[in-house]
C-alpha cells in the first residue's frame, strides 16, 4: 500500500471541456429537500413558490415517504404577485401556523424558488425578521433551490452553504466532515478516522440543532460529495482548511480520501495500514464480484447528480469501463480536479447539457451502459440501451469500503438484468 | 399564501403536457426554467411511456432573466419545429415564465412556423391541472376542428381520455365494445392516440361520448355549439351507470340500445353468499369528482356499503358533488388540502378508504385499507394487464379491486374465532395480503406525529380523551377483530356521551352492541 497512485500523462482535468446550453434534464436544487428533511430531523424545508414547486417535490418525493414529510410549499398565489397581499405578511403568518403545529421544529429554512427569485421576494430580510419574532426556539434560515439558479444536488450545497455563517465560533482542532450521508455511512467514515486518532471529528450537517459544529482558523474540512462548492468557499472564507482529495467512492477513492486527511492529521503508514488493510481489501473482493459484468464495457454519462467525474474515476480505474462522455451539469474544478487527475484524458468531458444534441451523440456511441435522470431512462430503454438512472446514487449508501461492492453492483445490475432476460424468445 | 404539504393537482402546464403526450404528431413549447422538465418523470416512470413526452423547454437560467428570454423562446421554438416536424404546435409559460410575460403565443405567431401554432393561456397562479387539461384540449380543438359532413354510418368521437389517466387507455377499449355492439363506430379517439390531423375529423362523427368531464367538457360544449353534435352526460362506471350509458348513447344516435351481459359477472358476485360480509360496510370516497360520483353510486346500489363521506379536489365540479353528498346524507368535502381530507377521514373512521394515491398515505397512516379509483396515481396504478373501469369488464374489475383490501366472508368468522392462533390471528391481517396487511386500528390512534399540537387539547368534548375505558371494557375490546375494533370503539364512545358517560365498562360496551345492532 501507499505506493503512489499511477498518474496518466494526460488527464480529464486538461481535456477541453464541451460547453452546451439548451434544455436540460436535470431536477432542480429543490430536491436536494427530499433526503435534507431526513438528515436534520429537528429542521423543516418551507418552499415559498408555486404549485409547481409542490408538484415536483411530489413527484420526486412524495410517494417514497409515508412518514408525514417536513417539508411543505407556501404556494404564491395570484394576490401574493399582484401585490393585494403583503408577500411577508403572508409569510408571517403561514409560518407561525407551521410552527405552531409542529413544536418540534428548531430550524426552519425557507426555500427560494424560480418564482419567489423573479419576483424578488427578499427571503433574507424574511429570514432575519422571522428568526427575531421565533428566537430562541427557532433559528430561520434561508436559501434557493430554484431551478433558474441550481441544479438537483445544488440545492444540498446551497443549503449547507446558507448554515455556515451562523456556526458558533471555535479555535479547537476538529476535523468537519461536510454533507449529508445515510448515517450508516457516515458512522463507517467517523469509525475509521477515530481508529486513526484523528479527533474531534463533527459533521454538517449535525442530526439535531443543538449538535450544530463550531468553525475557526483551526478546522479542517473535508468534503463528502462533490457538489458542495459553495460550502466549501464559505467554510474557506471562515478560515477552515480545505482538504482535498478524490471522492471516496469505491477501494481507490476511499483510500486516497481518508489518507488526504491522515496526512494532515500526521498518522502514521503503520496506523493507516493498521485500520485500512482489511476494509480495503474486502472493498477490492466485491467490487471484483460486481464489476464482473462492467468490465469492458462502455458507459456514458448524461450529467445529473454532479457526481459523474468521481464515478467515472470508480467505473473506469476500479472496474474496468470504458468512459465515452463524462456529463456535469458543472464543472468546480477545486473539488473533482482531484478525482479528474485519475481518468486518463479520452472521453468527452461535457458540461451543462443541449439534451437533444446529446442524445444524438448517444445514440451514435450505443454505449452499453447510459446514466441518466429519471425522465429519460424508460425512452432509452426503449430504443435498446441499458440505463442507471442516478437518483438512486444519492439515496442509497454508496461511499466508503463497505459500500464500494453495493456502488458497483448499482451499474451492474441493469446490465445483468439485460443479459438475464430472454423476452424476444418468448415472444 | 396557501400552506401545502401534498396535492391532488399539478400546475396546469402539466395539465395540457398531460394532453399533448396522450397526442401523436404534436408539440409543446414550453417557456419553462430548467427545473421544470421534471415532469417528463411524470410519464416515462409513472405510466411507464417508452417516450419522452413531446415537450421542448426553453430552460431559461437565472442570467438569463435580465436579457433575452423572449429570443431563447423563439430560437426554441424553431428547434423544436424543425428537430420534430409536428402537424401542429402548442405553445405557452410555466408559472415563472408567466412572471416574465414573454408572451409565447404572440412571439410564435410572428415565426412562420408553416404548421398551426395554438397558443395557450393557462394562469399558473389561479388554475390547477385539470383546468389546463380541459383548456388545452378545448383550444386545440377550437382551433382544428369545423363543420364537416357526417360520416354516412353512425359514429361518435370519444372524448377525453389522456396520459396519466387512471386506467383511460383500458376504458377506451370498453367503451368502444359498447358502442360496437349497438352498430356505433368510432370516429375519433382524442386526445389518447390523436394526431392533429384526426382532430379535423372530428366534426364527422353524428355525437360526442364525454368519457372524463374533467379533461373534455369545454370541447364538448364547444364542438356542440360549432358542429351540432350532441354529447354523453352519463360516465359509464358501474353497472347501473353502464345500463344509463348504453340508453342515452342510443338515444341520441337513434339506434336501439343493444348489450352483451355475457361477460358482466360483477351483480352475481355481488349476490353471493361470500359477499354478506360487505353489507353496510362504511366507506369514504375522494378522488376527482366523475370517479367520486360513479364510485358513490356503485358504493351503495352495487356493493351494498354505507357511505359515510364523500368529496372531490377539482372545485369545479362542487356543485354536483355538493348535491350528490345531500342525497347520500353525508356532508360534502371540496378540498385540496390534504391534511384536511386526513383529519375528515379520521373523523369517520371508516372501514375502507376509496381515493386517490394520496389517501393510500391517509389509509396506510391510519390503518384504514385503501383502494384507489382515480388520479393522482402512481406506478403502481398502471397494472400491465386489462383493468378498466367503464364498461362491464370494468365493474367486475372495480368489484375485484374494491374486495382486495378488505377481510374475505369466512376469514372474518375465523379471524374471530381464532383470535389466539399464533400463525391465524388479528395482527397479521387478512391472509391474502402477505406482508402488506394494514396496520391495526389500535396503533393509529396514538399518532405518531405532533402536528395536531395544541389544537387536540381544544378539541370538542367527544371522543376518546375524555373517555375513560375501564380495565374488562377494554379488554373486551381487544377481543374484537381489528377490523371492526375501531367501528366499536367509536360506536361504544358515541352511545356512551349520547348517554352523558364518561366512562365505558364492560356493559356500556354492550349496550351500544345491543344499541347499533343491525
Amino acid at each position: 500500500m501507499n505506493t503512489p497512485t499511477s498518474v496518466p500523462a494526460t488527464t480529464c482535468r486538461d481535456a477541453p471541456i464541451l460547453k452546451e446550453r439548451g434544455q436540460r434534464e436535470v431536477f432542480c436544487g429543490l430536491t436536494g429537500i427530499i433526503w435534507l428533511h431526513r438528515k436534520m430531523q429537528d429542521a423543516f424545508f418551507l418552499v415559498i413558490g408555486s404549485r409547481t414547486c409542490a408538484h415536483l417535490l411530489q413527484s420526486a418525493a412524495g410517494v417514497m415517504i409515508f412518514a408525514e414529510p417536513r417539508f411543505g410549499t407556501a404556494i404564491l398565489e395570484e394576490g401574493d404577485l399582484a401585490g393585494m397581499a403583503d408577500a411577508h405578511e403572508e409569510l408571517d403568518r403561514e409560518v407561525a401556523r407551521l410552527l405552531s403545529r409542529r413544536p418540534d421544529i428548531k430550524q426552519l429554512f425557507l426555500v427560494g424558488s424560480c418564482p419567489s427569485e423573479v419576483i424578488k421576494l427578499d427571503l433574507a430580510r424574511a429570514a432575519e425578521r422571522l428568526t427575531q419574532v421565533h428566537a430562541p426556539h427557532v433559528r430561520v434560515l434561508n436559501y434557493s433551490g430554484s431551478g433558474i439558479e441550481t441544479t438537483f444536488t445544488q440545492g444540498e450545497d446551497a443549503c449547507l452553504a446558507s448554515m455556515v455563517p451562523v456556526l458558533p465560533s471555535t479555535d479547537q482542532r476538529e476535523l468537519l466532515l461536510v454533507g449529508a450521508l445515510p448515517d450508516v455511512v457516515e458512522d463507517q467514515a467517523v469509525s475509521l478516522l477515530t481508529q486513526m486518532g484523528i479527533g474531534p471529528i463533527r459533521v454538517l450537517p449535525a442530526p439535531r440543532t443543538a449538535e450544530t459544529p463550531g468553525i475557526g482558523p483551526n478546522t479542517v474540512f473535508a468534503c463528502l460529495q462533490p457538489f458542495l462548492g459553495d460550502t466549501a468557499a464559505a467554510l474557506t472564507r471562515r478560515g477552515a482548511h480545505h482538504i482535498q482529495a478524490p471522492f471516496p467512492f469505491g477501494e481507490e477513492g476511499t483510500t486516497l480520501w481518508l489518507r488526504a486527511i491522515a496526512d494532515e492529521f500526521g498518522v502514521d503508514d503503520e496506523t493507516f495500514a493498521r485500520v485500512t488493510d482489511a476494509p480495503r481489501a474486502r472493498a477490492r473482493k466485491a467490487i471484483a464480484n460486481a464489476s464482473e459484468h462492467l468490465n469492458g464495457k462502455t458507459i456514458f454519462f448524461l450529467p445529473d447528480s454532479q457526481l459523474e467525474l468521481p464515478l467515472a474515476r470508480f467505473l473506469t480505474r476500479e472496474c474496468g469501463m470504458e468512459a465515452i462522455e463524462i456529463g456535469q451539469p458543472y464543472i468546480h474544478k477545486g473539488l473533482v480536479g482531484p478525482d479528474m487527475d485519475l481518468i486518463p484524458a479520452g472521453p468527452t468531458i461535457s458540461e451543462g447539457q443541449d439534451v437533444d444534441k446529446q442524445l444524438d451523440r448517444v445514440r451514435a456511441a450505443r454505449p452499453d451502459l447510459t446514466v441518466c435522470g429519471l425522465g429519460l431512462a424508460n425512452p432509452l430503454e426503449a430504443e435498446g440501451l441499458t440505463t442507471k438512472w442516478a437518483i438512486e446514487l444519492v439515496f442509497t449508501p454508496v461511499h466508503f469500503y463497505e459500500q464500494a461492492g453495493d456502488l458497483a453492483g448499482l451499474f451492474s445490475r441493469p446490465v445483468r438484468r439485460r443479459s438475464l432476460l430472454k423476452l424476444e424468445a418468448a415472444e | 399564501m396557501k400552506l401545502t404539504v401534498w396535492t391532488y393537482e399539478g400546475p396546469p402546464h402539466v395539465g395540457a403536457m398531460r394532453v399533448a403526450t396522450a397526442m401523436k404528431g404534436l408539440h409543446y413549447v414550453l417557456h419553462a426554467p430548467q427545473g421544470d422538465t421534471y415532469a417528463d418523470l411524470l410519464f416515462t416512470m409513472i405510466e411507464r411511456r417508452d417516450h419522452r413526452p413531446p415537450v421542448t423547454y426553453t430552460t431559461f437560467e437565472g442570467r438569463d432573466l435580465g436579457e433575452d428570454t423572449a429570443g431563447i423562446f423563439k430560437a426554441t421554438c424553431q428547434d423544436a419545429y424543425d428537430r420534430f416536424k409536428p402537424q401542429a404546435l402548442i405553445v405557452g409559460a410555466s408559472c415563472t415564465a408567466e412572471l416574465i410575460q414573454d408572451d409565447p403565443g404572440g412571439l410564435a405567431e410572428t415565426m412562420n412556423i408553416p404548421v398551426p401554432v395554438i397558443p395557450l393561456e393557462l394562469p399558473s397562479y389561479q388554475r390547477k391541472e385539470n383546468f389546463g387539461s380541459d383548456e388545452t384540449f378545448y383550444q386545440i380543438v377550437r382551433h382544428l376542428a369545423g363543420p364537416m359532413d357526417r360520416t354516412p354510418d353512425v359514429t361518435v368521437n370519444l372524448l377525453g381520455p389522456l396520459a396519466l389517466g387512471f386506467r383511460h387507455r383500458d376504458d377506451i377499449e370498453e367503451v368502444k365494445g359498447l358502442l360496437y355492439e349497438m352498430g356505433i363506430g368510432v370516429n375519433v379517439v382524442a386526445p389518447f392516440d390523436a394526431t392533429p390531423e384526426d382532430i379535423t375529423r372530428l366534426g364527422a362523427a353524428h355525437a360526442n361520448i364525454l368519457m372524463y368531464p374533467e379533461h373534455a367538457e369545454a370541447a364538448a360544449r364547444h364542438l356542440e355549439k360549432t358542429c351540432g353534435q350532441p354529447y354523453t352526460k352519463t360516465v359509464p362506471i358501474g353497472v347501473g351507470a353502464t345500463h344509463d350509458f348504453v340508453k342515452e348513447v342510443a338515444q341520441i344516435c337513434g339506434v336501439e340500445p343493444k348489450t352483451d351481459l355475457s361477460r358482466l359477472r360483477q351483480p352475481w358476485w355481488s349476490k353471493s353468499v361470500d359477499s354478506t360480509y360487505l353489507t353496510g360496510k362504511r366507506v369514504f370516497l375522494f378522488g376527482d369528482a366523475t370517479h367520486v360520483q360513479t364510485a358513490a353510486r356503485i358504493a351503495r346500489d352495487e356493493m351494498g356499503f354505507e357511505v359515510v363521506g364523500l368529496g372531490c379536489y377539482n372545485r369545479e365540479f362542487a356543485r354536483p358533488i355538493r348535491a350528490l353528498a345531500k342525497e347520500f346524507g353525508v356532508p360534502a368535502l371540496i378540498t385540496d388540502d390534504y391534511l384536511e381530507v386526513e383529519q375528515a377521514i379520521a373523523d369517520a373512521a371508516p372501514e375502507m378508504i376509496l381515493g386517490t394515491q394520496m389517501e393510500r398515505h391517509i389509509g396506510k397512516r391510519l390503518g384504514i385499507p385503501c383502494a384507489v379509483i382515480s388520479a393522482p396515481v402512481h406506478v403502481q396504478d398502471f397494472p400491465a394487464r386489462y383493468s378498466p373501469q367503464m364498461g362491464w369488464e370494468g365493474a367486475n374489475v372495480i368489484f375485484d379491486t374494491w374486495i382486495h383490501p378488505l377481510v374475505m366472508g369466512l376469514e372474518e368468522h375465523l379471524l374471530a374465532m381464532f383470535r389466539e392462533d399464533f400463525e391465524f390471528h388479528d395482527e397479521a391481517g387478512p391472509s391474502h395480503h402477505g406482508g402488506h396487511s394494514p396496520k391495526p386500528i389500535e396503533a393509529a390512534r396514538t399518532p405518531d406525529r405532533v402536528e395536531e399540537g395544541p389544537s387536540e387539547s381544544e378539541a370538542p368534548e367527544t371522543g376518546s380523551d375524555v373517555m375513560v375505558w375501564l380495565a374488562d371494557a377494554e379488554k373486551e375490546l381487544k377481543k374484537i377483530p381489528f377490523f371492526v375494533r375501531g367501528k366499536a370503539r367509536r360506536n361504544t364512545e358515541k352511545f356512551a356521551a349520547d348517554q352523558g358517560l364518561h366512562e365505558i365498562s364492560l356493559d356500556t360496551l354492550y349496550e351500544a352492541k345491543a344499541h347499533f345492532a343491525r
